[in-house]
This record gives structure tokens, sequence and C-alpha cells, in this order.
């Protein structure tokens, strides 16, 4: 029996029933639409969370001072006291993996500009090299600040495009000059805009500024921090003082001041470094590389904890995909099943139309049909039932996640391989759950089969 | 003309029920030339039907043999025994047997869905058409069972027993569910096949004026051959042999 003449048997033999044969069919038109609505927006989901999580910075690290705690403490400015500028430095001196590292100081102050103010969810302080690290380098408007301004702790700062639309209203900031806690500022630059991050936070939400100004002049001037422990190490509140000119910010600790205090203190503390690893697959060797530099620079014992800890980003990004992938798994599982229960509809049915049909198997087999053409009709009539719901399915599915996308406002995104494996699973089914019921009716003695009532 | 179609060889067929066996055919032997016209009587349970379901290789008999067309079938595997049905035997069932909600066109064609030759669409259509053309059912190839008489539904299963060609019909009561009137129409196409197209006629049959039309009469009793006789002189005409013959003469002159 050619393929031609089987398919147009069978074709017949689903026409005849037409209404059952769409109601059979309907568990694998439901079991498919489920599998591709969450196939697309599953990967809609992963595929916005992987972006969101490239503009928070492919690649970065995140040292933190203090001991590697467990995942859930906050890390407030000052915690710990053992991460330095310098270690920034030597870091991008002599770690091989690391592209790019920036000393970020944290404040959250209240801006004024005329009568408006504002509190941003980010100020930084930091050098430039904090937007080659967040691959933020280029500006919408005007320029970053410079190493010099970060030297000399000046008066100067780049903004982003929320800060632009709630304190200038809209209007060009280039130029202006802003209060941030009472000090006066230039915003010399403006941001690109970024979006949310993997948390949902204002990236753009953000006043950048040289981090020596953030430290000296904003939180340093604040009078009530200034006697808390944790300013005790930043022994000055006038940066102009303590560097003059173009120097160096922080000069090598003198002798003089090991000896005024008994216990080494490391100037110039900062809240965290972020840094970028040359590429992905260096991120692993960055951390090495930076821990074995950090325990040599801060002299700690082998077998002493850590005085920092160091986080990739993509870690908690991670663990927020996996969340997704984890819903969309479930949910994934949840749609196979119904396409077994589809599946075995599927095989009911068929077991009544070859109980129904027996007096045909019998004529079939009576006019000459061999017991591998009854299977293979019935076979084909199975697969076919399910190939048909499956396209169904498909559309179904397709049009579903479309209105979610339209109506919800979800990220969709089609995938080929799931439109290929729903086919595939469907034929499957057909002939996994159509077996049973064509074995049986190839089983059949045409004689008896002829004779049913 | 006179060759041996069917050879049958101390046939014998033994169903077993639970502990007991049933012995149903108990040797029959018997020839039947090609181009015969056979009818087989008998009373009820005396195994006709179960020698028909035998000569048309649906059953295989406990022993014995049987050469149909010069070949031994009765040990063949079921695979080549479909494939004899398929080519040799053409099969008409007292209830027609045929597919429900499907056209007399493709009824008549379905038996090709088994065959291996390389025979086109376009040929198997046009043979389905002059077969059903032959049957008298030239303007009816499109309706469905339902929307044809008794008759007309047995003569849709003749053309599709015919599709093939086989030199052999088998026909287990075929005017056992039709009135005197369509059983008339009906002989008188068997007649015409076995005259005309040479057709060997095996039928099954309570109706002596249905026997009659046969040239040969095979009576089995108990599984046994009772008698066996040929009539001599030519073949009656139809309609004295309808009954009740007034009716049947006005159907079908
Ligand atoms: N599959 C079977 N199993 C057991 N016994 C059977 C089987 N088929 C037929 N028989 C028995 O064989 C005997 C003959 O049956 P068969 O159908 O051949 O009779 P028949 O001559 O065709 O009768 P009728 O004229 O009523 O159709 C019956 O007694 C029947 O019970
Ligand atoms: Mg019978």
């Amino acid at each position: 029996m050619t393929i031609r003449k089987t398919l147009g048997t069978a074709v017949r033999a689903l026409r005849r029933n037409i209404t059952r044969s769409a109601l059979t069919v309907l568990g694998i038109v439901i079991g498919i639409a489920a599998v591709i609505a969450m196939m697309e927006i599953g990967k809609g989901s992963s595929g916005s969370i992987s972006r969101t999580i490239a503009s928070m910075g492919a690649n970065n690290l995140l040292i933190f001072p203090g001991t590697a705690s467990t995942g859930g403490v906050s890390f407030g400015g000052g915690s710990s006291l053992t991460l330095t500028a310098e270690d920034c430095d030597a870091i991008l001196r002599e770690c091989s993996a690391i592209a790019a590292a920036a000393p970020l100081v944290r404040a959250r102050p209240q801006i004024v500009y005329q009568d408006k103010n504002w509190v941003p969810t980010f100020v930084y302080g930091s050098t430039p090299a904090y937007l080659t690290v967040r691959d933020w380098s280029q500006l919408a408007d005007g320029d970053i600040f410079t190493d010099a301004d970060v030297r000399n702790a000046s008066r100067v700062c780049v903004v982003g495009q929320t800060l632009v639309r709630e304190l200038f209203g809209g209007q060009n900031p280039v130029g202006k000059e802003i209060r941030v806690k009472n000090v006066a500022f230039t915003v010399v630059g403006v941001l690109t805009p970024k979006g949310a991050n993997a948390f949902g936070m204002d990236q753009d939400d953000i006043l950048l500024a040289p981090w020596t100004t953030i430290k000296y002049r904003v939180s340093g001037s604040s009078t009530a921090s200034s006697t808390t422990a944790s300013t005790a190490t930043t022994s000055s509140n006038s940066a102009d003082s303590t560097f003059p000119g173009a120097k160096a910010v922080f000069p090598a600790q003198s002798s003089t001041q090991s000896a005024d205090a008994p216990m080494p203190v490391r100037f110039a503390n900062v809240d965290q470094v972020i840094m970028s690893a040359t590429a992905g697959d260096q991120i692993r060797p960055a951390i090495r590389e930076v821990t074995a530099l950090l325990r040599e620079r801060h002299r700690l014992q082998p077998g002493e904890p850590d005085d920092f800890s160091i986080r990739d980003m993509t870690e908690s990004a991670n663990a927020l995909a996996s969340t997704t992938n984890m819903m969309t798994n479930l949910l994934l599982a949840v749609a196979l099943i119904s396409l077994v229960v589809g599946g075995v509809g599927i095989m009911n049915i068929m077991l009544v139309s070859v109980t129904e049909r027996t007096r045909e198997i019998g004529l079939r087999m009576a006019v000459g049909a061999r017991s591998r053409d009854i299977l293979r009709q019935f076979l084909t009539e199975a697969t076919l039932l399910c190939l048909i719901g499956g396209l169904l399915g498909l559309a179904l599915g397709r049009g579903a996640a479309l209105m979610v996308q339209k109506f919800l406002r979800w990220p969709i995104e089609s995938s080929v391989e799931a439109i290929i494996a729903s086919i595939v699973v469907s034929a499957a089914v057909g002939i996994v759950f159509g077996f049973y019921p064509a074995w049986k009716a190839s089983r059949l003695d045409p004689i008896e089969a002829l004779r049913y009532e | 003309m006179n060759d041996t179609l069917v050879k049958l060889n101390d046939i014998r067929r033994t169903f077993r029920v639970g502990e007991i066996s049933v012995h149903v055919l108990r040797g029959i032997s018997l020839t039947i030339e090609r181009g015969a016209y056979v009818a087989l009587t008998g009373s009820s349970g005396s195994g006709k039907t179960t020698l028909m379901n035998l000569l048309g290789c649906l059953d295989r008999p406990t022993s014995g043999e049987y050469w149909l067309d010069g070949v031994e079938v009765s040990r063949m595997s079921s695979d080549a025994r479909a494939m004899i049905r398929n080519r040799k035997i053409g099969f008409v069932f007292q209830n027609f047997n045929l597919l429900p909600r499907t056209t007399a066109l493709e009824q008549v064609m379905m038996p090709l869905a088994y065959t291996n030759t390389g025979l086109s669409e376009r040929d198997a259509k046009a043979r389905a058409i002059d077969l059903l053309k032959m049957v008298g059912l030239g303007e009816r190839m499109d309706h469905r069972p339902s929307q044809l008489s008794g008759g007309q539904q047995q003569r849709v299963a003749i053309a599709r027993a015919l599709i093939n060609q086989p030199p052999v019909l088998f026909a287990d009561e075929p005017t056992g569910n039709l009135d005197s009137r369509t059983t008339a129409e009906i002989l008188e196409m068997f007649d015409r096949l076995n005259r005309a197209e040479g057709i060997t006629i095996i039928l099954v049959t309570h109706d002596p004026t249905v026997a009659g039309h046969a040239r040969r009469n095979i009576r089995l009793r108990d599984g046994m051959i009772e008698s066996d006789t040929v009539r001599e002189g030519p073949p009656p005409p139809l309609q004295s042999h309808s009954a009740p013959a007034a009716h049947a003469e006005s159907q079908v002159a």
C-alpha cells in the first residue's frame, strides 16, 4: 500500500466522522497550544531578562569590603573599611583578566536645582572608568569628568536621564549648577538612557561625580557621619587641605601616620569596587586573581577569611533568570501533561473507533488488506489526527501568546525549535497512543470481524 | 475453458469450543472448473459458510489441500492469502458490507488500495466507473449506502468484488436480504457475468430458484457432500426461475 493511498484512506476515514475527529483532536490542540504559548512567553521573559542583565553590565564584578557574608545582607557604605581606591588601581595594574575597574562611593543626598529637589536612587562617586566598566561611555550630551577632576575632588557631575526629566524639566542641564547636600556641583554631561535593571530599579536615576568629591565634600561634610565610627578612617573633612594640587589623592601611608595610629589604617576606603572582566569566560579567573591580589595587599594570613567579597553581577541576575526558567519549565510540564491527557483521549477514541469499525476492518481484510495495512491505516489516522491537532494547536498557541503580548504587554519570542518540537511531539503522541488501537485492529480475525454486529 | 480452478482434497475443519471439538467439515473433496456456476445448498448449520470462508482464503482448513488456480493456498502465510483474496477472489456478502458514508465510486475502488499494481488513479477510477455502469449504477456513483436500495447496495458490492478482475466470485447468500424482485436483478447479473465474462461463480443459497440458476448444485449435509448434481441442457431463461415469477417478469423483462 503506497503512502499516498494510505493517506487518502486515512483522510477519507477521518472525514467520514468529522465531528468525532474534531473532538478527538481537541486534547492535542489544547496541549500543543499550551506548550507553544508557554515556550513563547517563557522565552520572551528570559530574553528580556538577559537583555536587562546585559544593560546592567555584562562581565561585571563587584568587590565589597567586609567578610564574605551570605546573601541578603546589605552592604551599606562603611560597614567595613578594608577596600581602598589603591586596591582598585592595583587590580587594574596587576590582574590580567580585568579590563577596567572603578572605585565606588555611595551616598543618598538630596539634589536641588532652582526650586526643584530630588533624591536619586543612585548617587555614585567614582572615576571615569566607571562608565567603561558599565559599557556606558557614550554620553548623550557633554563630557564625563576627568581623572584630574577625581584627583582634585572637583565639584562636577554627570546626570542620568531621569534627573534631566525630574530636575531640569527635560532641558539640557549641561553647564547648570545644582546643589548636592548644599555643595554646588556643575553638570558637565548627560548619560544615555539605560532603562531598568533586573531588579526593576531605574538605572537612569543616577548622579555620577568624582568619588573624592562625594566622599569628602558630600558624605564628609555631614557632621553627623563624621562622628560615627565609619568615618574614623577618613581623617579629614577637607579634601583641599589633604590633597593639595594635582598630587595623588592618597599618598602612601607615611611613617608619621603609621606612628600616630597604632592600628594600621587604610586611607580612603571606598564602598565598592566595580570591575569588568575581559570576557565572559574570564570572570572566574578574574575572581581568582583579584582574591589573591587583595589577600596579599591586605596582608591576610593563610586560613584567615577574606576581608572582602567578590560577586559577579550575573550571579543575582542568573538567580532571577533561573526562577523564570523554573516557572517556564513548570508550566511546560503542565502543558506536556495536558498533551499526554490529549494522547490518552486519542487512544480512547481510536479504540472506540476500532470497535465500531470492526466490520469495515473485516471487509478490508477480506478484499486483501494485510494486518500490516490495517495497522498502518489506523496508525496513519491517529498520527494525521494528531498532526492536524498539532498545527491547530500551534496556531492557537501563537494566537494566545500574541494576545498576551498585546493585552498584558508581556514580552514573547517565537521559537522555531518549539514549533518543530511541537509538530514532532504531536506526531509522536499520535504514533504512541495510536499504536495500541491500531495493533488491536490489525489482530482482528477477518471472519469474526465480518460477523461482528 | 475446462481447466480446474478450484480443487479441494479431503478438507476438514474442526473448531475447538472449550473442551469439545466441533467437526464442521468432515472430508470434502471437489473440483470446480473455470467458468462454472455452482450453487452450494444444505440445511442451516451444514457448514456452507465455513466452506465458503475456506474457499475464499479467509480461513484455513484443519487438514486437507486446497488448490486455487493451480496454487496450494491452505498453507500460505496470512499475508500471501491476503494477496490471493485481493487479486484472485471476489467476495459478495449477504449483508453487502459497504462502508458507511462512502460513495459508491469509493466503495468500488477500495480494494485497489491493497493492490500493488502500477494502476494510475485515473485508470482505477475509469475501471470503477465502467464496473458501476455495468451493474447499472452509472447514475448513482456519488450515492452513499444510505441513499441506495438493498439491491443497489448489493450491486455496488458486486462491482467492488470485480474491481481486480478476479477469476472467481464467492457469494454467501447474496440474495438472503433481498426481496424477490431485487433477487431477480442480482441473479440476472450473476448469469451475465458467468456467461459473458466467464467468471466462475460459487454461491450459497437456501432458495431453490436461486440454486436453479446454477448449472451445478452441491448439497452439504453435516459437513459432507450429500449430493453433487450437474444440470444438463441450456440454462433456463431467467424470468421463469424468479419467484414469484409473475412479479419478477414484469420487473426484469
Ligand atoms: N468459529 C466457530 N466456532 C465453533 N463453531 C463454529 C464456528 N463457526 C461455525 N461453527 C459451527 O459450524 C456449524 C456450521 O456453521 P456454518 O456457519 O458453516 O453453517 P451454514 O451452513 O452456513 O448455516 P446457515 O445456512 O445457517 O448460514 C454450525 O454448527 C456452527 O455452530
Ligand atoms: Mg451461512
